[in-house]
């Protein structure tokens, strides 16, 4: 018990408190770790006048968003077709869908970044080629494809996973009964297995909203915000790049943690709306699949 | 239902499942091939059969691009060290911790448990500028060690949730007849429940091992002289090189690089796939 507490307290309840802290004060590489001083809601302010702020809000909103219902449907899609085919082949397409996930985030953006490449190289051009589409450096051209993509591929895994061993655990009697009235395969997906699905696809909605708000490695690794001034910067790459890697050599820890401190409310509020709109409290109260 | 017709409707969830898993079987078959041949047209091996693009093994000062890079074999220590110690850090203070909570009814019992989760769910990035300063403080600034520690206190509350879940397993009975029998609290953990959650452990410490020999981010931020560098660190270097990309090195290092953990996925599907899903339990 000793040991957790204290890592716990010193690389989580302790930087959470110092990241409130810093968000006060205008510390930066120029200031040290000596001279800086409390600002007050100075950094809160720059923010809320700040030029690109509602930008960078915009393309965090829109980042989500598209991510989430990719990994979600997707994540959906392919639980439900591997469910329905043979077992063995079922678990091989799970196993592929899961290799992303754990690859180095390194490698699989290397791979993305070939996909993505200019001709010569490139798979992307190739595969389009035959539809009249000219060749092009997808990273500069379509920057938001390439981060839908990269992030989409990583993130359906999850979602399936859930949804798979949700469907394994709904009463096989159930199926039986829907064939002997001859139900198809698709009125049985849209009748008995989404109904009973209510509850992880809440769960893995509520989880990957929050993982999408606070990813920004891949973006990292691909686009790294760009190309061009923040066309692809999301919030948490935003408070990363402040606070620890800053284009201008100053690195700003005060201005990037009041960011940071932000992004977590945004987390919080937006979980807690999901949570209203699908009726928390009402789902709960049923029956519900146990996730095992 | 005739015969095409059952014929087309049981092949179709196969051709969907093959075009969505397209981009991924791509992916990888590139990874393979670019680095065992000189030249590539996209996904078809243009030139010939070549280990040319493997020379870093044995001959690593003939490329040019690795000449003012740390050399790979003490690269890949690093990443092992960095991933084992990792993992060894987690399950010790994970199976700990879980099973204080298992089994000990201390005050703020519930609110630990409670806060552990939700410090789970925390944006890394906030994490990681205050974690920056408290580094910097106690001297583990820019060294291995301190970028471990770090590590193993990320993956700590996941773990110590996956531990309880398996100590709730264990049956009561075995230890009250063990402490009654006059062995030390700590004993009994260690000789009679420990055992008995080897699975638990194995699962966690698979987590944690993968994680660990994949993380990027931490070594990238806290240590950023790379006098204790991993893998990570090199082919984003090598990645991050510009235009003049040599992909079959490039492929040829980060396939090496990814080679371990794809072994051990083959081998450990089946755990692997369950710790993934959130779901593990005895």
């Amino acid at each position: 018990m000793g040991p957790a507490l204290v890592m716990v307290a010193a690389f989580f309840v302790a930087p959470v408190i110092i990241t409130l802290g810093m968000s006060l004060t205008d510390m930066a590489t120029t200031t040290g770790l000596a001279n800086w001083q409390w600002v007050g809601l100075d950094n809160y302010e720059r923010m809320a006048r700040g030029s690109f702020t509602l930008l960078i809000l915009g393309n965090t909103v829109f980042y989500v968003v598209v991510t989430l219902a990719f990994n979600v449907l997707t994540g959906l899609g392919i639980a439900l077709l591997s469910a329905n085919v043979d077992q063995r082949v079922g678990g091989v397409f799970r196993a592929l869908w899961l290799l992303p996930r754990i690859s180095p985030s390194v490698v699989y953006a290397l791979m993305w970044t070939w996909a993505a490449a200019a001709p010569p190289y490139g798979v992307i051009n190739q595969l389009v080629a035959p539809f009249g589409i000219e060749g092009r450096y997808w990273i500069n051209s379509d920057p938001w494809l390439i981060v839908f993509l990269i992030n989409g591929f990583v993130g359906a895994s999850f979602g399936m996973l859930i949804f798979t061993s949700a469907i394994k655990s709904i009463p096989e009697e159930l199926f039986r009964a829907a064939r002997v009235d001859g139900a198809n395969a698709w009125q049985i997906a849209q009748r008995i297995t989404l109904p009973l699905l209510r509850w992880p696809i809440l769960f893995v909605l509520t989880y990957q909203t929050m993982s999408l708000f606070a990813s920004y490695e891949y973006i990292l690794l691909t686009t790294n915000g760009g190309p061009g001034l923040y066309m692809t910067e999301v919030w948490s790459l935003w408070a990363f790049h402040t606070a620890l890697s800053s284009y201008f050599g100053n690195l700003e820890f005060g201005y990037g943690a009041a960011l940071a401190a932000v992004l977590v409310v945004m987390g919080l509020l937006v979980s807690f709306i999901l949570l209203r709109v699908f009726r928390f409290n009402d789902l709960v109260s049923d029956p519900r699949i146990e996730i095992t | 239902m005739g015969g095409l017709g059952r014929g087309i409707s049981s092949a179709l969830p196969y051709a969907v499942l093959i075009l969505f898993t397209l981009p991924i079987l791509i992916l990888y078959c590139w990874l393979g091939f670019s680095s065992f041949f000189t030249r590539m047209e996209g996904l078809r091996p243009a030139g010939a059969f070549t280990l040319e693009n493997w020379r870093f093994l044995w001959v690593p000062e003939t490329v040019e691009q690795l000449a003012n890079k740390p050399p790979i074999i003490p690269l890949t220590i690093n990443t092992l060290v960095f991933s084992l110690a990792t993992t060894a850090v987690v399950l010790l203070v994970s199976s700990m911790a879980g099973y204080a909570l298992s089994r000990l009814n201390f005050p703020g019992r519930r609110a630990f448990l409670g806060s552990v989760l939700l410090l789970h769910s925390f944006p890394s990035v906030t994490l990681l500028i205050a974690t920056f300063i408290v580094l910097r403080q106690i001297g583990l600034y820019d060294r291995l060690l301190g970028v471990i520690l770090v590590k193993a206190a990320f993956e700590i509350p996941l773990g110590i949730w996956i531990m309880k879940g398996f100590f709730d397993t264990v049956p009561w009975e075995l230890e009250m007849a063990a402490l009654v029998d006059g062995a030390g609290r700590i004993t009994v953990w260690w000789r009679i429940v420990m055992p008995l959650v080897r699975p638990g452990l194995l699962a966690l410490g698979l987590l944690a091992f993968v994680s660990g020999w994949n993380e990027f981010l931490l070594p990238f931020v806290f240590m950023p002289s790379g006098s204790q560098a991993t893998l990570s660190l090199l082919v984003r270097a090598l990645l991050g090189e510009g235009r003049f990309v040599d992909y079959g090195l490039l492929t040829a290092v980060g396939l090496y690089y990814v080679l371990p953990i794809l072994i051990l996925f083959l081998f450990a599907q089946d755990h692997l796939m369950k710790v993934y899903g959130g779901g593990v339990k005895g």
